[in-house]
């Protein structure tokens, strides 16, 4: 369903470039096409995307959406456990797995569900990590996926040194990493920017500026005007972007992807969202955010905006519903796969922690073999 | 207890934001912060309430950064607060790990005593609790082992309090481990007052004279339920919580090592250079000739504590201290 995202290179954007020189993150500008009705705000910037392509992107938003709820509803029942959602930051990671290629790195943290399945991760997997079975951090049909990195802002980092990799090997490819607002107060955010930076190293640092750290409300984590700026002093470009707004943060990516794979090195997008669940199940934003706060947020949903902007082109035609039912019995088929993925045996407990496995560990297994055997003749 | 002193039901989490209230209250000096330490009270609600009863000067969220927690709580304690910082869990620690070891635990000696650092961390350790990755490790060894600093592990809802509240009166650094399983699990009658537990002294639990069983924070539960299963063996164990990782109380392990000549330790750390291996040492070093069985570590696997699948084959259960506590008092 969704792996299917790629759209055509002759994609062109009419705008000629350096959209990002245009929108200087010191004068706190933000970059937005559509506006919350769904109205194109900035004709010149609107990137010359065929109906398909909109209508595809729609869909795959919608199922990252469908998938998600499903997810945690899951939790909710007790068959999954901790889970982060997405719900509301659909838009950015969509858009973004419009250009992401096939050969392109990805370095996610944990709210990253909708680039992992455009880059083919399997909902499968997803749901098995998110099980307790380390068993879904092994990407069988994804290229170039790092596992979710839990330490914040650790594998900003990675992408950084991918990137040298991919420069030093002469390759045609992107480092692409994404962290929180909250992750950019950590020292490994300036650290992976200034060294993507001196190394000139074609990495897409995406920060997704959701409101919040958990409870602690972004304006408490920095005095800076925005995020987007951080980038400037590390000498490399930033641009704070509409993250609720597809179009926007297309041509945002566009550019960023351009510059990547032409030599031009690293960028920071800061995309503007709002986290509308929790931070993962356990968590309960009641404690420390407004009914009125989130209702307002509401207005600029990524899905209701991009719908708007279809049904006033006339585009959109698919009976929603049937289609939210369709993607409910495959993700539900997927997490029937998950959930008989099998027992989890001792072997896994120890047989990946080295390739050569040293002497003591096997020996820890097999004591813990005897214990076993010895719980089995008691009963 | 004394007649008169008002008790209340408290979990461990209740004990502490009990002590954190009883100094915050008594001491102008203490400050509380870490990520969602202040307004929400904590991911797991153990500062909750503070920073509506002490104000957002001395209760507060810091920015998302471990290193400048414990960095600036450095620089804080060197010139005349007492701060009392949180990490949000223990696999989240390690960013800050270059503070402690290369500046909070040296700053008096490298100063030659002219500056104390009067600080504590404190953070949730421990598995059992089907976490994701970096929730469940026990990394008491890693800084036990970093000398300047002292670590505490408490047990009970009463030793909580009042080993927090040495803690916090001690004028070195203490690194201040909470058993998240048994944040709520166990409910203790508490003292309402101020009381403390001196650091550096384990507890007898339980007496006996077969074999010397020691552990401490979550794993003291399941060593009193092992006990149970062995006394039904005919096998009479003598529990010790260490409740102090560092300074370690030697002489009271010695002491009962003595009199059983077995020894059993229990620990969710990966064995290999562990606190189990520490007391090994002990015991042979101060008891050698009392030994009449090879001393026994049940601890963590040298692996990384699984995902929750996998966490019950890591974790230690009952029988597993059961099956070693009666093979070490039958060799």
């Amino acid at each position: 369903m969704i792996s299917n995202l790629k759209i055509p290179e002759k994609t062109i954007i009419k705008q000629p470039a350096m959209i990002f020189d245009q929108f200087d993150p010191r004068e706190d500008k933000i970059l937005r096409i559509i506006d919350n009705e769904g109205e194109v705000i900035n004709k010149e910037l609107m990137p010359d995307l065929d109906d398909e392509t909109i209508i595809k992107a729609y869909k795959s938003m919608l199922y990252a959406r469908v998938a998600d709820q499903m997810a945690v509803s899951f939790q909710r029942q007790g068959r999954m456990y901790t889970y982060p959602p997405i719900l509301g930051q659909e838009a950015i990671q969509i858009a973004a797995g419009q250009l992401i290629r096939e050969d392109d790195w990805l370095a996610p943290a944990f709210r990253e569900l909708a680039i992992m399945m455009a880059k083919g991760v399997t909902l499968k997997e997803i749901f098995l990590y998110y099980m307790g079975n380390e068993h879904g951090s092994k990407f069988s049909k994804a290229n170039h996926v790092l596992p979710i990195c839990v330490p914040i802002g650790s594998q900003l980092l990675h992408a950084t040194g991918i990137g040298y990799s991919i420069k030093y090997q002469k390759k045609d490819e992107v480092a692409f990493t994404f962290v929180g607002d909250g992750g950019t107060s950590e020292g490994d955010f300036s650290e992976a920017l200034n060294f993507a930076g001196v190394w000139n190293v074609p990495v897409i640092f995406t920060i997704q500026n959701n409101q919040y750290a958990i409870s602690v409300p972004v304006k408490s984590q920095t005095k800076s005007v925005n995020l987007a700026v951080k980038a400037l002093g590390f000498g490399i470009p930033g641009i704070k972007v509409d993250g609720n707004d597809f179009f926007a943060m297309y041509v945002a990516y566009k550019e960023a992807f351009d510059n990547a794979r032409a030599g031009k090195g690293a960028t920071l997008i800061e995309a503007l969202t709002y986290r509308k669940g929790a931070h993962t199940t356990s968590d309960d934003p009641s404690k420390y955010r407004t009914k009125e706060e989130e209702q307002e947020w509401d207005k600029t949903d990524p899905l209701v905006r991009l719908k708007k902007y279809m049904d006033k082109k006339g585009i959109w035609h698919e009976d929603e519903e049937k289609l939210i039912e369709e993607y409910k019995q495959e993700i539900d088929n997927q997490f029937t796969e998950a959930e008989n993925f099998g027992a989890y045996p001792l072997d896994d407990v120890f047989q990946y922690m080295y390739v050569d496995m040293p002497e003591g560990l096997k020996k820890q297994k097999a004591d813990y073999e005897l214990f076993q055997a010895w719980k089995e003749s008691r009963k | 207890m004394e007649g008169e002193q008002k008790m209340s039901v408290m979990t461990i989490v209740q004990a502490i934001n009990n002590a954190l209230d009883i100094k915050l209250e008594e001491d102008k000096s203490i400050v509380v912060y870490g990520e969602d330490t202040g307004k929400e009270g904590g991911v797991f609600r153990v500062t909750e309430g503070l920073q509506k009863k002490y104000g957002i000067e001395r209760v507060f969220d810091s920015p998302l950064a471990e290193s400048a927690i414990v960095g600036a709580g450095l620089g804080m304690a060197l010139s005349g607060l007492r701060p009392v910082v949180e990490l949000q869990f223990d696999g989240f620690t390690y960013p800050a790990f270059n503070q402690v070891i290369s500046n909070v635990s040296r700053m008096h000696n490298r100063s030659r005593g002219m500056y104390k650092v009067p600080m504590v961390i404190r953070f949730p350790y421990g598995g059992g609790i089907n976490a994701l990755e970096h929730h469940s490790e026990s990394p008491e060894a890693l800084y036990a082992h970093i000398p300047g600093i002292k670590v505490v592990i408490p047990s009970t809802p009463h030793d909580a309090k009042g080993l927090l509240i040495a803690a916090i009166e001690s004028d070195d650094p203490v690194i201040f481990m909470e058993p998240k399983r048994i944040y709520r699990a166990i409910k203790q009658e508490v003292s309402d007052e101020k009381f403390s537990i001196p650091l550096g002294k384990a507890k007898v639990l339980t007496e006996g004279n077969d074999v010397t069983l020691v552990a401490f924070g979550a794993m003291i539960r399941e060593c009193q339920k092992a006990i149970i299963m062995a006394k039904e063996a005919g096998i009479s164990v003598e529990l010790i919580d260490l409740r102090t990782i560092y300074p370690i109380d030697k002489e009271t392990i010695t002491d009962s090592i003595k009199k059983t000549g077995r020894f059993v330790i229990v620990a969710e750390a990966p064995e290999s250079f562990s606190v189990g291996a520490e007391l090994m040492a002990i015991a042979n070093e101060e008891a050698f000739l009392y030994l009449e069985a090879p001393p026994k570590r049940v601890m963590g696997f040298d692996t990384i504590v699984p995902l929750a699948k996998g966490e019950p084959l890591y974790m230690i259960t009952p029988e597993r201290i059961f099956y070693e506590l009666e093979r070490t008092a039958k060799y």
